[in-house]
């Protein structure tokens, strides 16, 4: 039964054409089809017969890579297939292998004699099936035991199987790297083979070797410089030249040596992708060769003006690669990277927006970011938005070190925020608060340019824009002294469209109002004490300009309204919200009758004025950047015991804070957070340490509010034995001076030099963390290069000094090893970011010159 | 290391040929292709042939109705492997008289050992039109 079972499946089998026109004519989606052929496959794969299964196999194979049918199960059977001695069957098995098996499977451990009884045939084409199969799956162990094969075949006569056999030897080598002692020395007698095919075999695999560790290979370059000068078959130009421009790049003499030939083949009419391997070669590891690096530069220029796309893009992309240390390249390009940008391909786009960022310097940034802007307006939401990305980032950058004119900035950063598609709102908005909190004298500027944002009910609607909202919220709140016109902003900020923003949002844009309106009533009050009495206490408010001169009218018209605008809020949901617009209701409240009051009883006591003149106080606080290592730039005073167990604290903050379950931490955390913010403000005024702006921590009020209820475990300002780094301000530095007693001289901000023109001081932190990747050594390199070095070391090159580089640099060499795989991979990732312009790329190339140095460097 | 893989995909996104000289496993893979595929198809014929993915380049190229894309390391010469595919295409037309995507489809075994002809380990190691033909033809007498 069984017998006759299988003979009629065998007799009846579906050849691979028959189930792929099945599959052509299912007009329903091949699922059901592909799973009743998937059984079929099942049964015919167990037979014994080799053929029905090798055909079952082929199918198999089939729907396994092109319609994602797994096939791991079916391993043993392909092992099965692979011992036939059909050479039909046997490439059926082996295909199936090399596309299914992986290092998991177990059955691989299996072919290895089938392998080597393969391998040893004297039929050249089972013998590269072997070897073909070999370089798929390869596995250590495979590797291994084969590698005596290998050897042997690389001496073979027949060209065809040398060939192979070369490609083989890469993931030989990558797996096993013991077989270097025994294969290289052929792999290398390969290099003087006068067949091309052979040539091009050995020089890919090379290619691929020096990539990985160009060092150990440095002692072949005269074979390689011999096969530069000769050959002229491309292929084999191109890898060489890859292996010269990683040689190049660590051994400077060699880069002056090769120069010339690769000149003469730029010179010569070559195909485009030779050519361009120069030009890249070139512009990598040769750029200090003067002439080579011109008629590069030449070259490149034919590219870009060519109307091939592929070659537009390949000319901007090895452009970009020669920018950091050669603008002039690009500089005289300008014409064809600006065309570039409103070329249709975005790739070629993106390339030409790259290099103009590297271009960009303080004389021609509003010149590159008007052209950039009328680009953005013209193109998808996409590009516009790299453009816009590019544009904040290159002038942010080093505390807008290239921005000479922030007034100009600022409006830009307006313009910005009315670009249709602008989704960078996040990043803007920051930048507004930025500029603010570190350039004085940009304010009035941002006063002027947020009123603008803020007044315009459109831009409310639109969700990205609100982070800029928000910033243009707080900076006119925070710096409503230099406004013209409080009124005007008091109303946009209480517009009925606000309604459109987030609670969060919303929260501000109340407080902000809060602000102005002490603003307003202060300068109300100091105009009225000004006419009441003649010795005038011009406390705070700096701008008395006459449009803010209010009168009675005009501050009753601006509370009302306030108040009118925040009623409606006083029973909303969001309880930020409400908090934050019944607190300014209350003091309105307070207010307003205090107002009428003075209007007619002059001269008499005036609490209102009082009460105003203390929120203005608080508000008057200038908030400013601090380090986010601020805090441990100090050292703890004595007796000030931060971890101590507070349990008082808890119980009064009992009601407010998470019941602490587990263990005290969650204690120590909150009320070192709260001392922790004191002594941030405290200690913002007594240096000028590192790193990025933050914005501030919280408002002042709520702080004084805190500060009233806890007093007691607040720091006292009391003498403590700091000392610290900034060499500013000493006198100042060993008192905690009380809150809201900042004086402005206690900034030592960074001054530019002189300029024609007057740039306004940036308040500038120091460089903080600036963290440098350091990427895993890979340890499997480690043992094959040492092989490799060994190998040629043992074969007496004539290159010396290179011997003795390795010998000595062999142990501590192991370091640099691992240090140099940093490098490379610090190099491949310069690489891939070049189009960013990663300054890294100049120290990759200084840590290159200097390979003894490398360990310090990096360490 | 040079090449990752060769794609053959045809204008309604079905996989004609896949040839991966790495692994990944199934999930990996279609996700993969599906992904290169949009981003190819998506493009017209103005714009380059090169697109980026990842950390690694996708060079391709329309034939009639048949994209052939080789996914490459960043490093290698992408004319280099557009003059590679053009290569494998006449290599494939010469050997079918006149190839189309039915050829690949009814033949896919011969498709792959033309590659496999051509590129070991991802690195093209046989770049001559005679050589590749003559060993497929002396392998298929062989059979």
């Amino acid at each position: 039964m069984a017998s006759s079972n299988s003979l009629m499946y065998s007799l009846f089998q579906r050849s691979l054409e028959d189930l792929i026109k099945g599959i052509r004519l299912q007009l329903h989606g091949d699922s059901s089809f592909i799973s009743k052929s998937l059984d079929e496959i099942r049964r015919e794969i167990k037979l014994t017969d080799l053929s029905t299964k090798s055909i079952a196999l082929q199918k198999l194979s089939y729907l396994a890579a092109l319609h994602g049918v797994d096939m791991s199960w079916a391993a043993f059977h392909a092992v099965e297939v692979v011992s036939s001695s059909r050479f039909g069957d046997k490439r059926i098995g082996y295909h199936a292998i090399a596309q299914s098996f992986n290092d998991q499977t177990p059955v691989l451990l299996l072919i290895t004699n089938q392998l080597r009884k393969d391998l040893n045939s004297s039929n050249e084409y089972e013998v590269s099936l072997a070897l073909e199969c070999l370089s798929r799956v390869g596995t250590d162990d495979l590797a291994r035991d084969l590698t005596s094969e290998v050897f042997t075949l690389l001496g073979s006569s027949k060209a065809f199987v040398r060939k192979k056999a070369i490609g083989v030897v890469l993931r030989v080598f990558d797996k096993y790297p013991d077989a270097v002692k025994v294969c290289f020395k052929r792999l290398v007698e390969n290099l003087e083979s006068s067949d091309q095919h052979i040539l091009s075999a050995v020089v890919g695999v090379f290619c691929e070797l020096t990539t990985k560790d160009p060092r150990s290979y440095l002692p072949l370059a005269p074979e390689f410089y011999k096969i530069l000068v000769d050959s002229r078959n491309t292929w084999v130009l191109i890898k060489v030249l890859k292996v010269f421009a990683k040689l190049a790049s660590i051994e400077p003499r060699l880069a002056k040596k090769v120069a010339d030939p690769i000149c003469e083949h730029m010179r010569r009419n070559v195909g485009k992708s030779l050519l361009f391997e120069c030009i890249r070669t070139v512009v990598s590891g040769l750029s200090d060769q003067e002439t080579a690096l011109k008629l590069a530069v030449a070259k490149i220029r034919d590219f870009l003006v060519d109307d091939d796309p592929n070659l537009k893009y390949l000319g901007l992309h090895a452009l970009s690669i020669v920018a950091p240390k050669h603008l002039w390249a690009v500089l005289e390009n300008k014409e064809a990277v600006v065309k570039a940008l409103s070329d249709e391909d975005p790739n070629v786009k993106l390339e030409a927006l790259h290099l103009l960022m590297a271009m960009v310097n303080e004389d021609n940034v509003s010149e590159i970011s008007r052209i950039l802007m009328n680009y953005a307006l013209k193109s998808g939401p996409l590009f516009c938005n790299e453009v816009i990305g590019s544009v904040l980032l290159a002038c942010s950058r080093n505390s807008y070190e290239i921005v000479v004119d922030f007034d100009w900035y600022l409006s830009l950063l307006g313009e910005m925020a009315r670009i249709p598609h602008c989704q960078r709102g996040q990043e803007i908005g920051h930048q507004l608060i930025d500029i603010g909190m570190r350039v004085k004298d940009a304010r009035p500027e941002l006063v002027r340019i947020s009123r603008a944002l803020l007044i315009d009910p459109a831009l409310l609607g639109n969700q990205s824009l609100h982070p800029i909202l928000s910033a243009a919220a707080w900076a006119s709140g925070e710096y409503v002294e230099f406004s013209k016109t409080s009124y005007d902003i008091a109303e946009a900020l209480l517009q009925p469209r606000t309604s459109l923003l987030p609670p969060s949002i919303r929260a501000i844009y109340i407080h902000s109002t809060f602000k102005v309106l002490v603003f307003s009533l202060k300068a109300y009050f100091s105009a009225q004490e000004s006419t009441s009495s003649p010795l005038v206490e011009e406390s705070t408010s700096s701008v008395s300009s006459p449009e803010n001169a209010f009168t009675y009218k005009s501050i009753s018209s601006l509370v009302n309204m306030i108040e009118l605008g925040l009623c409606s809020l006083s029973g909303t949901l969001d309880v930020e919200v409400q908090e934050r617009a019944k607190n300014v209701l209350g003091f309105t409240g307070m207010i307003k009758h205090k107002i009428a009051e003075e209007v007619t009883a002059q001269g008499s006591e005036i609490e209102a004025s009082r009460a105003v003149a203390f929120m203005e106080d608080v508000f008057s606080e200038e908030l400013c950047p601090v380090s986010a290592t601020a805090q441990e730039k100090f050292p703890l005073p004595d007796g000030l015991e931060l971890k101590e167990n507070l349990e008082d604290l808890q119980e009064i903050c009992g009601e407010f804070l998470k019941p602490v379950v587990e263990s005290n931490s969650n204690l120590f955390s909150s009320s070192e957070k709260i001392s922790f913010s004191v002594a941030r403000l405290r200690i913002s005024d007594q240096q000028e340490a590192s790193s990025s702006s933050s914005h501030p921590p919280e408002s002042a009020s709520l702080l004084a509010e805190h500060r009233k209820r806890h007093g007691m475990y607040y720091l006292s300002s009391q003498k403590s034995d700091d000392h610290n780094d900034s060499n500013g301000n000493n006198n100042t530095l060993n008192e905690y001076p009380p809150a809201n007693e900042i004086s402005a001289d206690s900034f030592n901000p960074k001054k530019k030099m002189n300029q024609s023109k007057p740039r306004p001081v940036v308040v500038k932190l120091d460089e903080g963390d600036d963290f440098k990747m350091k990427p895993d050594a890979s340890s499997n390199d480690e043992p094959l290069s040492r092989a490799i070095q060994t190998a040629l070391m043992g074969k007496g090159k004539e290159k010396e000094r290179e011997k003795d580089n390795h010998e000595r640099s062999l142990d501590p060499g192991i370091k640099e090893q691992s240090s140099r795989k940093e490098k490379k991979t610090k190099k491949k990732n310069g690489e891939k970011s070049s189009k960013h312009r990663s300054r890294r790329r100049s120290d990759k190339d200084a840590i290159a010159a200097k390979p003894v140095e490398i360990v310090d460097f990096l360490l | 290391m040079g090449i990752r893989f060769i794609l053959m995909v045809n204008k309604q996104g079905q996989t004609r040929l896949a040839q991966y000289y790495e692994w990944l496993t199934l999930e990996e893979r279609r996700a993969l292709e599906g992904e290169i595929v949009r981003k190819c198809l998506a493009r017209n014929d103005q714009q380059c042939s090169f697109v980026e993915h990842r950390n690694y380049k996708i060079v391709y190229r329309r034939y009639a109705s048949l994209f052939f894309m080789v996914g490459v390391d960043d490093d290698e010469n992408e004319l280099a492997i557009l003059e590679f595919i053009h290569l494998l295409v006449e290599t494939m037309d010469k050997h079918f008289g006149n190839v189309c995507e039915l050829d690949i489809m009814f033949h896919l075994e011969k498709a792959h050992f033309m590659l496999e002809e051509m590129v070991m380990n991802g690195c093209i190691v046989e770049t001559s039109k005679a050589n590749i033909l003559s060993s497929i033809q002396l392998m298929d007498k062989a059979h």
